[in-house]
């Protein structure tokens, strides 16, 4: 027994020497890192990169849809056999909408989003020295490297990346010869999104295990900042739908190269009758969208998250209904497991099912909107500072509501029928989504940028990204909504060949060209980030006067985060312009014994020790004042 | 200091612990998936179902399993009274019963093939189904295996006894769960034969 003893000392000994004096080299540092901020800053570096990519096949396919008889040489030039004589192929058309959508959903709003503050802000936050398990935390960027590159090496193969759309339905994505789409490039997205699943999983595992077990002393769950909920909550949507979406992905893998009939029956490819018999492909969907409607909400969530916080920080009031926003997020989720029919209204769904569906669906609307007047009745009356953060996270304020509002509409099983597959719910989900959880990672980048390099990013440069982005968005987005109502249906490769199409060509250049004026605004965007992470100005420790654990971590890096001790909680994170304490911020490690002149009597939550203390300094301290 | 770093290093691997157990939550809803999947799809016609007898083999691997869990627990009943030779040999034990586990079932799938049931080109995809969650669980079983080599050698290794427990548990938690998931695939598949 004794020699065991004396073993684990000094094994934790030698443990604790390495953490002094661990040599850290190229390599360890920057490439095969274990530290949670190196790894939040891949991801975001990684996300940025994707982001730009996605965004580059849109303009292609804005291109067409804007100009569908022009031809453009320069796009042979680069695109080769896939833009014969400067026109893109339908084929490809295809596979650029269907590589836009993985990319934006996945590799940049769920895993660049997630990864990159989740990584950053949970140990921070919480006071923790790093992630429950470092490795696996390495592991799960590496992952997600791996399928980022195959997902875009499906554009260098023979016969083009999967075409599919990002839903992948069978059995289009099921059989390797019906489309060109569908054969190597389909493959290539299975493997790739395996590898991305597994990444991502495993990143979720660590942020919840890390909320559940490594908060600093007094962070009890109900003194954490929205952001570490909102993230924590988004988690365990992810282990509770991505495996789903493996099992449906076994099985569409098993039917594509193992002859089984999963998602197949009576199909006739080529004027051949193929021998699978049996198969449904509504049970696909059914798989898909048990993960994709969470899917949904894993992406706009931590853009939540992040948007409370800078909202409060930058209006110097405390948040408006905590508790409320933070069951709205937990109603959110739970909700959010029991809604996926609404996106298969017109798969010849039971008329009862579906209304089971579209009362669910209506009810989700209700803590959406609690809190978005949350956000607003925050805003009312603040001290508000516009920094570019917080120009974005009152964007994504505006796309969640103009978005939101639409979904309401759908989920209106009479309405959706007419609607499904149409622009209109481009429009809803670009603004819903796509827009809102742009904006909200913009504006996380924004106010932790000088958290992650230790600089800051001009601000005339911000507010140009600003502007130009937000306008474009919504000259984008919001005349589709119109082309929707009139029947335009989504996934069109051109708009000529029908009459009442026709007189949307216009409408059709108007958004290519605003599409093509908000991406090159981006530029703004993308040399602020880089010039700044190396000559931007030096930021101070607290730049914005906020309250949350990371801004008392030095500005140097160090492993562990903290040099001695971590230290404690005292107080929730939203004590903004307290009345009676003399600066409009008071950090979450202050203790109540340091604020004698704030304190109010619930701060105390029924400690009556601390509330006579406070009694009779009040007493005394009225006596000195008469 | 030293009793802070041992706090510490509790505090971390009682983190990482837990990461097993949400594992298991996700490997859970996998297989709920499949399972709803199966159900959902077997409900769509009445061709569809499983429409055999499962093979006797299948039970016979489950007393392999449920044997194995016994000799799993006695393992870390062992490494944390500090009888080493013991651990070594209830894992060892362990391990074999794992790979007896695996040759029946592969035989029982041998028993179904030779009735005609096969995995491709079958026009009842609820038999295609039978041989999914049996492969999926298998997986896990290798992957179980993985986990009991590497306690083995980390007591080889003579790695600290919190370590060494520590491996035992994470082993013995997963181990049990491909245990119980296994009672359920089999219950569900009884059920539904
Ligand atoms: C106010 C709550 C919302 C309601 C009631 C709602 C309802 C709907 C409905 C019924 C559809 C299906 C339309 C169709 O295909 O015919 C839909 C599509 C979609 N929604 Fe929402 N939605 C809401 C919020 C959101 C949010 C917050 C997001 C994402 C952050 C989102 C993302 C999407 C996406 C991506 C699609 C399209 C998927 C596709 O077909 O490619 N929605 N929504
Ligand atoms: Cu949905």
């Amino acid at each position: 027994m004794s020699s065991t003893a004396k073993h684990t000392t000094l094994e934790l000994h030698g443990h604790h020497d390495d953490h002094g004096h661990h040599k850290e080299t190229f390599i360890t540092k920057y490439i095969f890192s274990q530290d949670h901020k190196m790894i939040a800053k891949q991801f975001l570096v990684t996300g940025i990169v994707m982001a730009v990519i996605g965004m580059v096949l849109s303009i292609l396919f804005r291109i067409q849809l804007g100009w569908p008889e022009k031809s453009f040489p320069i796009l042979e030039a680069f695109l080769g056999k896939w833009a014969e004589g400067g026109r893109i192929k339908p084929e490809f058309y295809l596979a650029l909408v269907t590589i836009h959508g993985t990319i934006m959903v996945f590799f940049v709003l769920t895993t660049g989003l997630s990864g990159t503050f989740s990584n950053l802000l949970i140990p921070l936050q919480l006071g923790a020295r790093d992630m429950a398990s470092p490795f696996l935390n390495m592991l799960s960027y590496w992952l997600f490297f791996i399928s980022s590159l195959i997902m875009v090496g499906a554009f260098f193969v023979e016969s083009g990346p999967a075409s599919a759309g990002w839903t992948i339905y069978p059995p289009l994505s099921a059989l390797p010869t019906a489309i060109s789409g569908s054969g190597l490039g389909m493959t290539l997205w299975l493997i790739s999104m395996v590898l991305f699943i597994a990444s991502s999983l495993i990143g979720s595992l660590n942020y919840i295990s890390t909320v559940l077990n490594m908060r600093t002393k007094g962070m009890d769950m109900w003194k954490m900042p929205l952001t570490i909920w909102a993230f924590f909550l988004t988690a365990v949507l992810g282990v509770l739908s991505f495996p789903v979406l493996v099992a449906g992905v076994v099985l569409l893998i098993f039917d594509r190269s193992f002859g089984t009939s999963f998602y197949l029956s009576d199909i006739v490819l080529q004027g051949q009758v193929l021998p699978n018999e049996g198969g449904s492909p509504i049970l696909f969907q059914h798989l898909f969208w048990f993960l994709g409607h969470p899917e949904v909400y894993i992406i706009i969530m931590p853009a939540l998250g992040i948007t409370s916080e800078v909202i409060a920080t930058n209006s110097r009031k405390p948040i408006f209904g905590y508790h409320a926003m933070v069951y709205s997020l937990i109603g959110i989720a739970i909700l959010s497991f029991i809604v996926w029919g609404h996106h298969m209204f017109v798969t010849g769904m039971n008329p009862f099912l579906g209304g089971v569906f579209m009362i669910t669906t209506l009810i989700i609307a209700v803590p959406s909107a609690v809190k978005t007047f949350n956000y607003l009745a925050t805003l009312w009356r603040g001290n508000l500072r516009f920094t570019p953060a917080m120009l974005f996270g009152i964007g994504l304020v505006s796309f969640f509501i103009s978005g939101g509002l639409t979904g309401v509409f759908l989920g209106n099983a009479a309405l959706d029928i007419p609607l499904h597959d149409t622009y209109f719910v481009v429009a809803h989900f670009h603004l819903v989504m796509g827009s809102a959880a742009i904006f909200g990672m913009l504006c996380g980048v924004y106010h932790w940028f000088p958290k992650m390099f230790g600089r800051m990013m001009d601000d005339k440069l911000g507010y140009l990204h600003f502007w130009v982005t937000f306008i474009g968005a919504y000259l984008v987005f919001f005349p589709m909504h119109f082309m929707g109502l009139d029947g335009v249906p989504r996934r069109y490769y051109a708009f000529t060949e029908f009459a009442f199409m026709k007189e949307w060509l216009t409408v059709n250049k108007f958004i290519s060209w605003a599409a093509i004026i908000a991406a090159l605004g981006q530029v703004a965007f993308l040399y602020n980030f880089f010039h700044s992470m190396f000559f931007g100005k030096k930021a101070v420790q607290n730049p914005w006067g906020s309250n949350t654990m990371e801004w008392t971590t030095p500005v140097e890096h160090l492993h562990g985060n903290w040099p001695g001790e971590i230290p404690t909680v005292y107080r929730w994170p939203y004590d903004y312009s307290k009345p009676g304490h003399h600066e409009d911020f008071i950090p979450q490690t202050v203790p109540f014994s340091e604020t004698m002149s704030s304190n109010l009597p619930h701060d105390f939550e029924g400690n009556v020790e601390a509330e006579r203390i406070q009694q009779e300094w009040v007493k005394t301290h009225q006596a000195e004042k008469v | 200091m030293a009793q802070l770093n041992i706090e510490e290093t509790k505090t971390n691997l009682k983190a990482k612990k837990f990461l097993m157990w949400l594992f298991l939550v996700s490997s859970f809803i996998y297989f709920a998936g499949l399972t709803s999947g199966f159900i959902v799809y077997t409900a769509g016609s009445a061709n569809r179902g499983i429409k055999t007898i499962l093979p006797e083999e299948f039970m016979y691997s489950t007393a392999a399993i449920i044997l194995s869990s016994l000799t799993m627990h006695l393992a870390v009943r062992a490494g944390k009274g500090l009888r080493f030779g013991s651990q070594q040999l209830f894992l060892a034990l362990t391990f074999v019963l794992g790979i007896v586990f695996f040759v029946i079932q592969w035989k029982a799938w041998n028993v179904l093939a030779s009735r005609g049931i096969m995995f491709s080109f079958n026009k009842n995809a609820s038999q295609s189904f039978v041989y999914v969650f049996v492969w999926s669980h298998l997986a896990h079983i290798l992957a179980g295996l993985g986990l009991i080599v590497g306690a083995m050698l980390g007591r080889v290794r003579n790695i600290a006894q919190i370590r060494n427990v520590f491996r035992l548990e994470i082993t013995s938690i997963f181990w049990h769960f491909i245990d119980i998931l296994w009672i359920y695939l089999y219950v569900f598949l009884l059920l539904n034969q």
